[in-house]
């Protein structure tokens, strides 16, 4: 299994690229339409909401199919999230603002759906540099405090995508659907759990911490229950 | 087509079908003899080779310094709701819209109500090209060289009565063409744009029949729209069937589905940004990737000749 996972990870690397050389394709073709700034920026940020959306459906994934293999590439779609969300944000400022600081931060302090962006990029910012089994270790619990933040980071994702529309709502729409199941099987499992954990401690048994080295994301019933 | 009317149309007022099929056939002929390559065509099927305006004199207000956008960007961007919400397939699906026969009915506080014929608009009034900046609500602006005739002097022909204090413009209603008018999305439907009289009269103004020297794609309002440079776009009001002078204002359309972020008066105002977004800038269509946003301009550069309009308001109030 190792061995095959690490036959594909460049596979997925490459894979991963596949919308930025599209990209730059339609760049070069002139393909973006009669405003391609803009489209570049909702180019740029779909792909991170996509990626963003891809990391947190890794649990759900492994929970339904109870197939771990998914796991490994969990950090993988978290940092491409950060990858395309970087380049939205040197987008805005580099091509739309030209580096003209004094219109940028005049322009972020009127645009409340900047701020939701902005929000959004700071998390997955946070998480990409903590990202390494090196930050994990050092971070102890704090580490998966802080890596929950995923979940504030995809609302507002969501929240920015919409803020900046004036009519077309549908694709937006369509992210919060995703959203709402992904957060909501959280709930759900989180639910779950504490009922779980509730029983154990009346029977007496010890509590056990919902960390686990494996799972990044909200412990398991099965997880739970192996302890 | 029927135009729906509250009030009856004295049977003098109705054209004889046999006048009116004559009639078609002189637009035609008027716009066959403008065209440059003389090729005859009708307002319907007018394509990019043939201009149906190519020499019109210059508006007063055509700035000579601006450039106008491609004209395929004008075409390709724009927003029409009751096609579709986003823009592309609103410019595939206006392309059903049917512009032919038109008439606008012109009622309300006036002397002359009626309902006229745009051919019968069209020869009485002076057509000019008008090259405006055009900004959208949105965050992007465009150039655009109008072919169209001042709004106050059809406004004139009808003879406003003094209680007149407002216009009111109503689009098409189609639903059976217009899909998001069947399925009732987002606005009220038919769409419906004012201005206040002062406003209306003022030269800037301006209907148009037509860009670029040629007759209104469908997309951009054919086959007659508002164009009031000084306002956000969703002000320029597209397909007009309706012109009803009122006592009081009337409720907007996308006033009335956000009143808080748009307003009746809706002028371009980089100080009053909109809730959502700042309006400091504008991203201008036809732009490279290395050039940044323009700075948007209060009354979108057209201060000189609109400030006096509201020069007793707080703009940030009666935004």
């Amino acid at each position: 299994m190792i061995l095959q996972i690490n036959n594909l990870r460049p596979k997925v690397i490459a894979v991963c690229l596949i919308p930025l050389l599209w990209l730059l394709i339609d760049i070069a073709f002139d393909n973006l339409g009669a405003n391609p700034v803009q489209a570049l920026h909702i180019r740029l940020g779909d792909w991170s909401l996509r990626f963003l959306c891809l990391t947190l459906a890794v649990t759900p994934i492994q929970i339904v199919t109870k197939w771990r293999g998914l796991a490994d590439y969990r950090q993988l779609l978290g940092l491409y999230a950060f990858f395309y969300g970087t380049l939205h944000v040197l987008a805005y400022l580099l091509i739309d603002h030209g580096l003209i600081w004094h219109m940028i931060s005049i322009d972020i302090i009127e645009s409340p759906y900047i701020w939701l962006g902005l929000l959004a990029y700071i998390i997955v910012l946070l998480l990409a540099l903590t990202s390494s089994k090196w930050a994990k270790k050092l971070m102890g619990k704090n580490w998966k405090r802080l890596h929950r933040l995923i979940y504030i980071a995809a609302i507002a994702a969501v929240m920015h995508y919409f803020w900046q529309l004036k009519g077309n709502l549908a694709e937006p729409f369509f992210y919060s659907i995703i959203a709402f199941f992904l957060l909501g099987f959280r709930i759900l499992v989180w639910v779950k759990n504490r009922q779980v954990n509730k029983i154990k401690t009346v029977s007496g048994q010890r509590t056990i911490t919902l960390a686990d080295e494996q799972s990044e994301m909200p412990e398991t019933v099965h997880n739970s229950t192996k302890h | 087509m029927i135009i729906k009317s509250k009030k009856e149309i004295p049977a003098s007022e109705i054209t004889d079908p046999l006048i009116f099929k004559e009639r078609r056939n002189i637009i035609k002929a008027m716009l066959a003899t403008m065209a440059a390559g003389a090729v005859g065509i009708s307002p319907a099927l007018a394509d990019d080779n043939n201009s149906a305006w190519a020499n019109l004199p210059k508006g007063d207000f055509s700035a000579d310094l601006l450039t106008p956008t491609p004209a395929e960007s004008v075409k390709n961007y724009t927003n029409y709701y009751e096609f579709a919400l986003n823009k592309k397939d609103s410019a595939k699906l206006a392309q059903n819209l049917r512009t032919d026969p038109w008439s606008v009915e012109i009622s309300g506080e006036v002397e002359n109500p009626g309902n006229y014929y745009l051919e019968d608009i069209l020869r009485q009034q002076t057509l000019q090209e008008h090259v405006y900046r055009f900004r959208c609500v949105e965050g992007w602006s465009m150039v655009v060289p109008w072919v169209g005739f001042s709004l106050g002097h059809l406004l004139k022909t009808v003879k406003p009565l003094s209680t007149a204090r407002f216009v009111k413009f109503t689009s098409v209603y189609q639903p059976e063409i217009m899909p998001r008018q069947r399925n009732n999305a987002m606005l009220e439907w038919p769409y419906v744009e004012g201005l206040r009289i002062d406003e209306a009269m003022h030269p800037l103004a301006i209907l148009a029949v037509g860009m670029y020297g040629d007759i209104l794609p469908k997309q951009n309002g054919a086959p007659l729209r508002l164009v009031v440079p000084w306002k956000y776009g969703f002000k320029s009001i597209k397909a007009i069937v309706k012109i009803e002078l009122l006592r009081k204002p009337p409720l907007t359309s996308w006033s009335q589905f956000a009143p808080s972020e748009y307003g009746f008066y809706s002028n371009v105002n980089p100080a009053v940004a909109h809730p959502r977004w700042s309006q400091r800038s504008e991203r201008q269509l036809g732009s490279s990737f290395f050039t940044p946003r323009r700075k948007t301009e209060l009354f979108n550069g057209y201060g000189e000749q609109v400030a006096s309009l509201y020069s007793d308001m707080n703009l940030r109030h009666f935004f």
